[in-house]
């Protein structure tokens, strides 16, 4: 396969400077409502802050890549005597649990870094964190071509491991007859 | 499509186990905000002043701010409003934490509660579906550890929930409602949920909050970040660092306590330690603090930290939130030269939900009367010798209202009245029956009389704000201060503060300059409390990031009214006197409107009759303080000028 150049996007994530404010949770949410900022709601958002002040817990985590099947167990990490949840984190978007799924149909939820046109400086969440505990550096790689998946076959895939293959089919045929 | 709010309200009746969702007129909130106003309202139409504050014709309103729960910056607040136990005027406190932006997105503007329920219950507010659950197994739990206990249970470890202590559950008029890190303390608005049998509410959203000019509204939340960014990298030289930045006053981060302990009085508003502030007390307090304060933490959306995870050896629980003055109220009550006696009382205090400005107060109080033998062993007995277990025998005391603390536990003004024997000469702090910050200085200042006589809140941070605390001492600071000054709504005030020299009062500022300097501030506080902005970066401190010529920009782009700003100095002068005419309506009148005699050493009578005059004429209200039909009328307020000549109440004054 072809090299190719590309651009390796880093959120850089400082767990000791975040106060547990959730700005992150509530840009990042306005930022991808249709049309942009129309709206927000962080249950929408592509990053989650696990926050437990009484175990000084403050933990954001990017949603990550969707997948159909959970894990065979669960772990559970303690640092520094505090005692993380199980899958707190994990960012995939998983049948275990209700974290990077839109609240209305279930469909999962990734972070883009604010791919946009014209592309955002920096994410949007970074921008938002004025105490520094988000922020953003880029660098390049060389690495193998891929085909990528985009948002919209990352949906079908999940409605797919949901309802089935001919499920899905008949219903856009359905839709389409509709219209 | 409504936006910025919802569009509907949850009325719960708690007598019939009721539950409604009832959708608002869009009217109300052009003339009054949401938020304060709106409460203000509510209570206006449907509490008369014949309802006591413990009968279940009493509402508790749990109000969102109109911006709460947008992008827009450090808009988290919820406003609740009842009948105070305490004053039986309206009261309204505040709260940050991340409560109402969770109640915004469920899908409601406010929670209004009526009614009593025969046990202990809970309110579950999940999206549409809302429940009133057996709380039993919580009675007698810590406010926290409810709200713990609670999330448990629903096994939603991202429900927000608002809980009384033990001090609500026994209707202590002093009682909180603890939230996350934050507390909606004052006037005993716990005591009312705790009378209405409701332990908790807990509330988990999932719906979108809707915007109505997008573009427009996050450009302005953008120049609000930048401008906050700005503010923090340069703090107002020439006063206490505690109030250089911005947010409530930064003591969970600053340790130099100089100027509170210097200025405030100690013990029962007794006298000030003027030298006190020594190297040897700041290092070890230094010490105490660094060891004490674990991170600092912020509110929903907000680029501020105001409040700090504390942990501490000889908790009842592993770690607690505090913020702001809280860690110095009880000890400057107690006269205890040890800072570790704040943190360590606080949190208990916090889990039994009583107000950290008046509970330490009480307790102070007491310590006095049993010292000028007015209380006795048989009062408080088995009392120990030091002020700091004294405080943690009265704080269990007044929390179970056991003994003396049933007494002690209605607060300063009533508990005097209640134990007599010349317990009332030490009543020396309240105004309006409620305890005030414990300030007792030299001369009088006209600005904070005002403030202290007329605010509607029955407290001075809750209207105070904008401009330094006293003088800067040279013309070349003044310059310095008024240069970027972009928040004065006119350029008169940079006149007031260029010619404001030390040592001026009590006749400097004239009294023309005296009532804006009054008004403005005010009406600040009274736009944050129904847009839900905090006062940290808005009201209450200097140079904020939202003022007068941004506020009705961020509200129209919000919500699509166009809400320019003599619009809003209206909408919030309706506001003011639609709270006005609540307490007025109750009784309040000029006689109540007045500091304790000790308040400054050197007081003006006539002078402060002037004062007082004046600013009831500068507002349109009448000698007796009570607004004028024609003040009401032009408000659209033509319904409060009726009630109020129905009842003879310009009659009789």
């Amino acid at each position: 396969m072809a090299k190719t150049k590309k651009k390796i996007k880093v959120i850089r994530i400082d767990m000791d400077k975040c106060s547990g404010c959730r700005a992150c949770e509530a840009i990042c949410s306005a930022f991808h409502a249709s049309p942009k900022y129309s709206s927000n709601n962080p249950a929408r958002a592509r990053i989650r802050l696990v926050r437990d002040p009484f175990e000084e817990i403050f933990l954001p985590v990017y949603a990550g890549e969707y997948t159909a099947a959970e894990c065979m167990g669960r772990d559970k990490y303690v640092v520094e005597g505090k005692e993380y949840g199980e899958c707190d984190f994990c960012r995939a978007s998983c049948p275990s649990r209700d974290a990077f799924k839109e609240p209305d149909s279930g469909l999962p939820l990734k972070c883009d870094m604010c791919e946009d046109d014209p592309p955002q400086e920096e994410p949007l969440c970074v921008k938002w964190c004025l105490l520094d505990a988000l922020t953003y550096e880029e660098r390049e790689e060389e690495v193998e071509e891929e085909v990528k998946l985009d948002d919209l076959e990352t949906g079908l895939e999940s409605l797919v491991d949901n309802y089935g293959l001919q499920k899905v089919i008949d219903t856009v045929a359905r839709i389409t007859q509709k219209g | 499509m409504r936006y910025a709010e919802t569009g509907y309200n949850l009325e719960i009746d708690l007598s019939r186990g009721s539950i409604e969702r009832v959708e608002t007129d869009p009217r109300l909130t052009e003339l009054h905000l949401g938020g304060l106003g709106t409460n203000a309202k509510i209570l206006w139409d449907r509490v008369p002043p014949e309802v006591e504050p413990f009968s279940p014709d009493n509402l508790l309103i749990f109000g969102v701010g109109l911006l709460t729960g947008t992008p827009a910056p450090s808009a988290n607040r919820t406003i609740i409003s009842t009948i105070s136990p305490q004053t039986l005027l309206m009261a309204f406190s505040v709260m940050g934490g991340f409560w109402a932006p969770e109640l915004k997105h469920a899908g409601y503007d406010r929670v209004i509660i009526r009614g009593k329920s025969a046990s202990l219950v809970y309110l579950w507010i999940n999206n549409d579906k809302v429940e009133i659950r057996d709380a039993s197994h919580l009675q007698g739990k810590g406010a926290q550890e409810t709200a713990e206990l609670i999330r448990q249970e629903l096994n939603e470890p991202r429900a927000q929930v608002a809980a009384i202590g033990l001090a609500g559950e026994n209707r202590v008029y002093f009682a909180s409602i603890e939230h996350d890190k934050s507390s909606a303390s004052r006037l005993g608005i716990g005591a009312v949920m705790g009378d209405k049998k409701l332990k908790a509410i807990a509330v988990r959203g999932t719906k979108d909050i809707n915007i109505a000019r997008p573009a427009e509204f996050l450009e302005l939340c953008n120049e609000v970040l930048e401008y906050t960014r700005w503010r923090q990298e340069n703090p107002i030289k020439g006063v206490p660092a505690i109030i250089a930045r911005l947010g409530a006053a930064q003591e969970m981060d600053e340790v130099d306590e100089a100027w509170h302990t210097a200025n405030f009085a100690w013990g029962n508003a007794r006298y000030r330690r003027k030298d006190f502030w020594t190297e040897e007390i700041a290092q070890k307090w230094e010490h105490t603090q660094k060891k004490a304060v674990r991170r600092l933490i912020a509110c929903y959306n907000c680029p501020v930290r105001c409040g700090g995870v504390v942990s501490h050896p000889g908790l009842s629980v592993k770690r607690y939130m505090m913020k702001c003055f809280t860690k110095l109220t009880y000890t400057i009550a107690a006269m205890t030269n040890e800072l570790e006696f704040d943190f360590r009382i606080a949190g208990y205090a916090q889990e039994y939900g009583i107000d950290g400005y008046t509970a330490p107060q009480v307790m102070a109080f007491a310590v006095e009367l049993y010292e000028a033998g007015i209380l006795t062993d048989q009062d408080l007995p088995g009392f120990p010798s030091s002020n700091e277990e004294r405080f943690f025998y009265l704080l269990d005391k007044i929390v179970r209202r056991e003994g003396i603390g049933d007494i002690l536990a209605n607060g300063v003004y009533w508990a005097a009245r209640q134990i007599g024997r010349g317990a009332e000469a030490y009543d020396r702090n309240t105004i309006k029956k409620h305890e005030q910050i414990p300030i007792k200085l030299g001369t009088l200042n006209p600005i904070y009389f005002l403030w202290w006589s007329t605010g509607e809140k029955i407290n001075i941070t809750q209207i105070e704000g904008q401009m330094p605390q006293a003088p800067f001492a040279t013309r070349e600071e003044r310059e310095e201060f008024v240069k970027d000054w972009i928040q004065v709504p006119n350029e008169r005030f940079k006149e007031y503060i260029l010619n404001w020299e030390p040592g001026s009062f009590p006749y400097y500022p004239p009294i023309p300059a005296v009532c804006e300097m009054v008004d403005w501030p005010e009406t600040m506080h009274y736009i944050d409390d129904c847009t839900g902005v905090c006062a940290g970066v808005s009201s209450f401190v200097m140079k904020p990031p939202y003022h007068i010529h941004n506020f009705p920009r961020i509200i129209s782009a919000a919500t699509g009214l166009d809400i320019d700003e003599d619009e809003l100095w209206k909408i919030t002068r309706r506001n003011r006197n639609l709270l006005r005419a609540n307490n007025v309506r109750r009784g309040l009148r000029r006689k109540d409107e007045r500091p304790p005699e000790d308040h400054w050493k050197k007081r003006f009578p006539e002078y402060e009759a002037k004062l007082l005059e004046a600013y009831y004429e500068y507002r349109g209200w009448n000698k007796e303080g009570i607004p004028t039909k024609e003040t009401l009328n032009q408000l659209g307020l033509d319904y409060v000028s009726e009630d109020f000549e129905r009842r003879g109440i310009y009659n009789h004054g």
